[in-house]
């Protein structure tokens, strides 16, 4: 195959990987209707100690659940969309001949990727699939936001030569992954507390495992993405722009915006410490970190012209 | 309501002003603080990079004044132009410092006196610790603690044993995990360092750029730079002896039709420099991401562009100007803005001002000229000329890219329009006075940054041993574990408990693993 068979093969599988998922995520949604159909047609049973609504249907020992068949069926669409990603992550890194996250599209493509194969894994050995819609859904996102920032393979230009490339931008990618799963963590934590507190934890937050789990699931995410990114975005990165641009730190806005990220999250570190602002508040403020991330990856580029424009 | 009746007695007694530093330092180095000036550093780092900064880009901040003139007088009185550098900027990150000092000078003291102290003594009720067990053996007490001494593993371990009333008791103290607060401290430690390592840096280090064109020389001194700053504490005669000269610039574009058509390739300036002022000539070759070194100096290929060789004969036949004048890149295309100063012509001075285009084309016969290509393939040069005072004698330094036109009269042709110079290589065009200029050939520039950033090792160094630290502070899990054994004369009880200074959920099933161990190494005859 020649360069050009493999960035036509890339793009075909991406597309149909973006379908794919996008047919994921409704197969969850859909799951998550009939979660909450199920919760109220079998109430008198769920009295005794149906911790799940699933538990509860899956004493009715013929039928399963169609929340259950939905949520498998869902789990199998995001396999063949991680399948798929993944050949066109590698199809257009053999086409491009270098590393797959050269410019913004290949960033958000393969930055998918590794989250849903890392998902998969987490399905594979606990059971994570209450994520499901979120992971689904916050990956359809950054799919749409890559493919709004799509260019053709190709080479790179000279500012991009270098190993540094691969150093930074890997290390800020996987940050990134965590951080999306810390944010949904918190996410969920916020939802659920909120709940908790109303009294009226409904059936599909009832599936989310307690709020202490949360937060500790989001701790440990946000704490291993902190130190990624600050090697990542403050050591690698200022070391590769001495070698490209002739300074370690310029306050480029992408610069900026990466440094008030790394800012927010280590108020976050700080906060989880802090009396009167553990829980709901670091949640907050890790949801503010994770939108902080998502501007530096993508507003800065669209937004605001500096040196980091050629990854478009 | 309380806090009225209070006011109702009178004023407080007044806080003495040592107490009131006191009682401000402990504001300012609390956690919440130190918090909420991290989320103001945030917020004030903001508008740096939406509004031009002056030390990042000074042409887009004077672009930005033009477009913005009601606005722009505002945001310069903010210092919103220099975010990074004015007051209130670093009155957070100042203010942050001393909260971060006030809070690492403390705990260091804390954590040394907590290096020398021995673990606690157990607590009375094991119950009441987050995760507890026991179980009886048949083994006596000494041989309880000294397997239980073997199971805590790498830990600070105090063994205690007396004879109480019942019969002989003794207990097992142990902690581990104090490199969690070292690495803390190490974190915030070097955080100080760098900050201080990146101010002390910028004191005494340089930076500059200069334009060289093919076939022209570069000697390190400041006159020669077209831009230079350096620290306060730089002194410009210091600058090391280096010269250099540019052979050779390459400069590839994408020549496919997609949508990278033009997109830069390969940059590459090739040459000879020589490290002092008397010795051999080597050879250099520059590419981004690939600076030369010249003792602490570095030599940075920032950019390149084009220099087209002017001619310029006056009206009795003798060649007044006859240089390679370098055009600005304005666009991606290379459309590039240029000034010709002609000082040594007759009375009256000439100055030309235009643009360059490499690959010049015309989307309709009477349309405007532009560049499509960034390489040279149809080179051309548009200008207009005046004639006048350039301003050269005034002993005011001005930039050798702008012409100031106030003491000069525009050349027209014959229809009183500006008279337009349109130039390819070879071409020659004369003014209505019989003055000739000519685009002779065409030669390229290259752009080098030259700077020297002697402490860069400091805060690169600060962060990576921060960022071990850091590990450390995330990852160290400090426990405590007591082991209890009471002895009865024939069966010992021995109870355990566990306590994380950082609560985590994993603690009970680490403990009934513990106690599993504890027992193997007690009895190991009930091993299968």
């Amino acid at each position: 195959m020649t360069a050009a068979d493999y960035a036509e093969f890339s793009n075909y599988a991406v597309a149909s990987g973006t379908i794919v998922l996008a047919l994921a995520f409704l197969a969850h949604l859909a799951e998550l209707l009939f979660v909450r159909q199920e919760a109220v047609v079998p109430a008198s049973v769920a009295v005794g100690g149906g911790d799940t609504a699933v538990a509860v249907a899956e004493s009715d020992d013929d039928v399963e659940p169609r929340s259950a068949v939905l949520s498998r069926i869902g789990i199998a669409l995001t396999v063949v969309a991680a399948g798929l990603l993944v050949a066109g992550v590698v199809s257009r890194a053999m086409a491009s001949n270098r590393v797959p996250w050269g410019n913004m599209y290949e960033f958000g493509l393969t930055g998918v990727s590794i989250a849903l194969v890392v998902y998969l894994v987490l399905v594979r050995i606990t059971s994570v699939q209450w994520i499901a819609p979120i992971v689904t859904g916050f990956g359809l996102a950054i799919l749409g936001l890559a493919w709004s920032a799509y260019v053709p393979a190709g080479p790179l230009v000279p500012a991009l030569h270098s190993y540094w490339l691969v150093i930074h931008v890997a290390a800020v990618m996987i940050a990134g992954a965590l951080f999306l799963v810390g944010a949904s963590a918190s996410l969920l934590y916020l939802l659920k507390e909120r709940a908790e507190l109303r009294g009226n934890v409904g059936p599909i937050l009832r599936r989310v495992p307690a709020i202490a789990a949360m937060d500790r699931l989001a701790y440990r995410t946000h704490a291993v993405g902190f130190v990624l990114w600050t090697f990542g975005a403050l050591i690698a990165g200022p070391i590769w722009a001495h070698y490209a641009w002739g300074r370690y730190w310029g306050w480029d806005p992408k610069e900026v915006w990466a440094f008030i990220t790394w800012v927010v999250y280590a108020g976050y570190l700080h906060a989880r410490a802090t009396a009167g602002w553990r829980g709901r508040r670091a949640a907050i403020i890790a949801l503010i970190g994770f939108a902080t991330f998502l501007f530096s990856y993508y507003g800065v580029n669209i937004f605001v012209p500096g040196l980091h424009s050629y990854a478009k | 309501m309380p806090k009225n009746n209070r006011r109702n007695k009178g004023p407080a007694p007044a806080l003495g002003n040592l107490e009131f530093l006191r009682w401000m330092w402990a504001q300012l180095t609390s956690m919440r603080t130190a918090l909420l000036l991290l989320l103001l550093l945030a917020v004030a780092s903001l508008p740096g990079s939406f509004v031009p900064q002056r030390g990042v880009d000074a042409r887009a901040v004077e672009a930005f004044r033009i477009r913005n003139p009601d606005l722009s007088p505002w945001l310069d009185r903010l210092g919103a132009f220099n975010v990074y550098s004015s007051p209130w900027f670093s009155a957070i990150y100042l203010l942050l410092m001393a909260s971060l000092i006030g809070c690492i000078v403390p705990r260091t003291r804390i954590y040394l006196r907590a290096l020398r102290a021995r673990p606690p003594k157990a607590p009375r009720r094991f119950e009441r610790m987050p995760a507890s067990g026991s179980f009886e053996t048949t083994a006596d007490v000494d041989t309880v603690l000294a397997a239980a001494r073997r199971v805590v593993g790498r830990a600070r371990v105090d063994v205690v044993s007396e004879d109480g009333d019942g019969g002989p008791r003794g207990e097992l103290r142990a902690e581990r995990g104090y490199l969690r607060e070292l690495g803390n401290l190490v974190f915030h430690i070097s955080v100080v360092v760098v900050l201080v390592g990146v101010a002390v840096g910028s004191l005494i280090g340089y930076r500059g750029a200069v334009i060289v064109t093919e076939g022209n020389r570069f000697s390190n001194v400041l006159t020669q730079y077209d831009e230079f700053t350096s620290g306060t504490w730089f002194d410009p005669d210091s600058l090391p002896p280096f010269s250099l000269e540019l052979d050779d610039l390459i400069a590839e574009f994408d020549t496919g039709d997609g949508p990278q058509r033009g997109a830069p390739r390969l940059f590459e300036a090739n040459g000879t420099y020589r490290d002092g002022l008397d010795g051999d000539d080597e050879d250099f070759s520059i590419r981004v991401n690939h600076p030369l070194s010249i003792g602490s100096t570095d030599l940075f290929l920032v950019g390149q562009g084009y220099s087209p060789v002017i001619k310029v004969t006056d009206p009795e036949g003798n060649v007044v100007f006859d240089e390679a004048v370098p055009f600005l890149p304005e666009d991606a295309t290379y459309t590039s803005g240029g000034v010709v100063k002609v000082p040594d012509i007759g009375t009256e001075q000439l100055g030309m001002q235009g643009f360059f285009l490499p690959t010049a084309a015309r989307t309709a016969e009477d349309a405007a000229s532009i560049s499509i290509f960034p390489a040279a393939a149809n080179p051309y040069i548009a200008l207009q000329a005046w004639t006048g005072d350039l301003g050269l004698d005034e002993g005011t330094p001005q930039s050798v890219y702008v012409l100031d036109t106030s003491k000069m009269t525009q050349v027209l042709d014959e229809n009183g329009d500006p008279f337009r110079i349109e130039l390819q290589p070879g071409q020659s065009s004369t003014l209505p006075d019989g003055t000739v200029v000519e685009f002779t050939e065409l030669e390229q520039f290259a752009r080098f940054q030259i700077s020297s950033s002697p402490l860069a090792g400091v805060p690169l160094g600060g962060v990576a041993v921060g960022l071990g630290g850091l590990v450390l502070s995330l990852f160290i899990r400090p426990r405590r574990t007591w082991v209890r054994a009471t002895s009865d004369g024939s069966r010992t009880v021995v109870e355990v408990a566990a306590l994380d200074r950082v609560p985590r959920d994993d603690l009970p099933d680490d403990l009934t693993a513990f106690i599993d161990r504890l027992r193997d190494e007690i009895e190991p005859q009930e091993k299968p």
